[in-house]
């Protein structure tokens, strides 16, 4: 998280012909890919290229069979477990249990992320707020929650845990116009305090405001890097 | 050393309360489990006839393969609570260790056993008639026998979750395994109720122990390979 005071640092994202299986099919087929220190890279491509598995790879949930990988330092080809409390991943399952409250979930997965040392209630109930949260939806449970709202939920998780790199998977999905702004304000903000982030959308032109590159994939490899052309 | 022990201690604490937390949410153990566990000694009473003497005589077994029953499903239960969409990345990408996220787990099961198994003792002298006898073997039956059933069942149970037919699955791979568990605690069980010898009883008690401490290591190791297959 040092970069932005000073000193140049690896990648904090390194792939090399890496190849990840989803049985026996290549989801990535050889993929390159470098990602510095907080930089917001956007995946594009069509469904099924390999976004969804790349991100999945970053986060040490996927294993790489062949080439090279290593993100924040750790080279998961050897060991994909390391990295994975340094990250954060949004996939397209909440992670929530349906059955607990949204405060009984962020006190969960919050404090799961730092067993023992533990999360102020004052700090969860902030951040839920923030979120969108508060009130009378601390108290419901989430199986009672409509789909943006557990996008919120799943959102307050992550930024409870402040991972080093966010890895996000159309984040802005099933939110309505002020959850989607709220997400590019978590990203900004990430940003600021010295995170990575990576993230796949179908919303291009909102995405792309926000991002500063654009990586398109296809059949599991890169296929286009370039800049992107914001504001 | 100390340090980490008691991070992995507050990491074992923080998921068997979240999963206490669930089933006083959802009451599935209470409101299904119990009742169940209930009809199942009534049904053996009736199939059984009144006959008094045979009751009490095959009360142990009754109680033990009715605590079985009752586990299956509460254990399936626990393992189905990981399956949620998400949940199971959640816990990898999570700070909490699959040892510690195991043994909560067996923790939160065997909690909810213990209270169904006082409920089944009193039902069992109710309907029965069984006299309630050697408290102190029986209880320690009770603790060793509840912790290799919760041991045992929350391992299987995670090793079934990721498979179709795992409400199947889970009895089919639990039953046979579980078996010197049974015929240990019925053992235990039948000396504390004084139908045999007392002092037999304790050398079960043992044996049920060195099951449980066998399961519970052997679960604490196994869950990481399980939990990345999933």
């Amino acid at each position: 998280m040092a970069a932005y005071h000073g000193a140049p640092m690896a990648p904090v994202v390194q792939l090399s012909s890496a190849v990840a299986l989803l049985g026996r099919f290549p989801v990535l087929a050889g993929i390159d890919l470098e990602v510095d220190a907080g930089e917001v890279v956007l995946l594009q491509g069509p469904n099924g290229a390999g976004k969804t598995s790349l991100l999945r790879v970053c986060a040490g949930l996927v294993r790489v069979v062949e080439g090279n990988a290593r993100v924040l330092g750790s080279d998961l080809a050897a060991d994909p477990s390391i990295v994975r409390r340094r990250v954060g991943y949004l996939g397209h399952g909440s992670g929530l249990y349906a059955d607990l409250s949204i405060a009984e979930n962020l006190r969960f997965w919050a404090r799961s992320a730092t067993p023992g040392s533990g999360h102020p209630d004052a700090e969860i109930a902030e951040v839920a707020q923030r979120l969108g949260l508060g009130g009378r939806l601390d108290a419901l449970s989430v199986s009672r929650l409509s789909e943006g709202q557990r996008k919120r939920a799943a959102l307050a998780v992550l930024v409870l845990r402040r991972p080093e790199l966010w890895l996000l998977d159309e984040p802005h999905a099933g939110l309505d116009r002020a959850g989607r702004d709220l997400v590019d304000e978590l990203i900004a903000g990430a940003v600021v305090a010295g995170a990575t982030v990576m993230m796949s959308s179908h919303e291009l032109d909102r995405a792309r405001l926000v991002a500063h590159r654009l990586v398109t994939v296809a059949g599991g490899v890169v296929t286009d890097d370039r800049p992107a052309r914001r504001g | 050393m100390a340090k980490r022990l008691s991070l992995f201690a507050a990491a074992v604490r923080l998921v068997a309360g979240k999963d206490l937390r669930l089933e006083a949410r959802t009451r599935v153990g209470l409101a299904q489990v119990l009742p169940f566990a209930v009809l199942v000694l009534v049904v053996m009473a009736f199939a059984l006839d009144a006959e008094s003497e045979l009751l009490v005589r095959v009360s142990p077994g009754l109680f033990w393969v009715t605590v079985t029953f009752a586990a299956i499903l509460m254990v399936g239960r626990s393992a189905a609570l990981e399956i949620e969409p998400g949940v199971g990345d959640a816990l990898r990408l999570s700070g909490v260790s699959p040892s510690a996220l195991y043994l909560g787990k067996t923790i939160a099961v065997a909690l909810q056993l213990l209270v169904l198994e006082a409920v089944l003792v009193v039902a069992i002298a109710i309907l029965y008639r069984t006299p309630l006898a050697g408290w102190i073997l029986g209880a320690a039956t009770l603790l060793t026998a509840t912790a290799g059933i919760a041991a045992l069942g929350t391992l299987l149970a995670a090793l079934a979750s990721s498979a179709r037919g795992r409400e199947s699955l889970i009895p089919l791979l639990m039953l046979p395994v579980l078996a010197p568990v049974l015929i240990g605690a019925t053992r235990a069980t039948d000396a504390a109720l004084g139908t045999s010898d007392g002092r037999q009883g304790w050398p079960w008690v043992a044996l049920l122990a060195v099951f449980a401490l066998s399961y519970v290591t052997l679960g604490a190791l196994a869950y990481r390979p399980l939990m990345e297959d999933s």
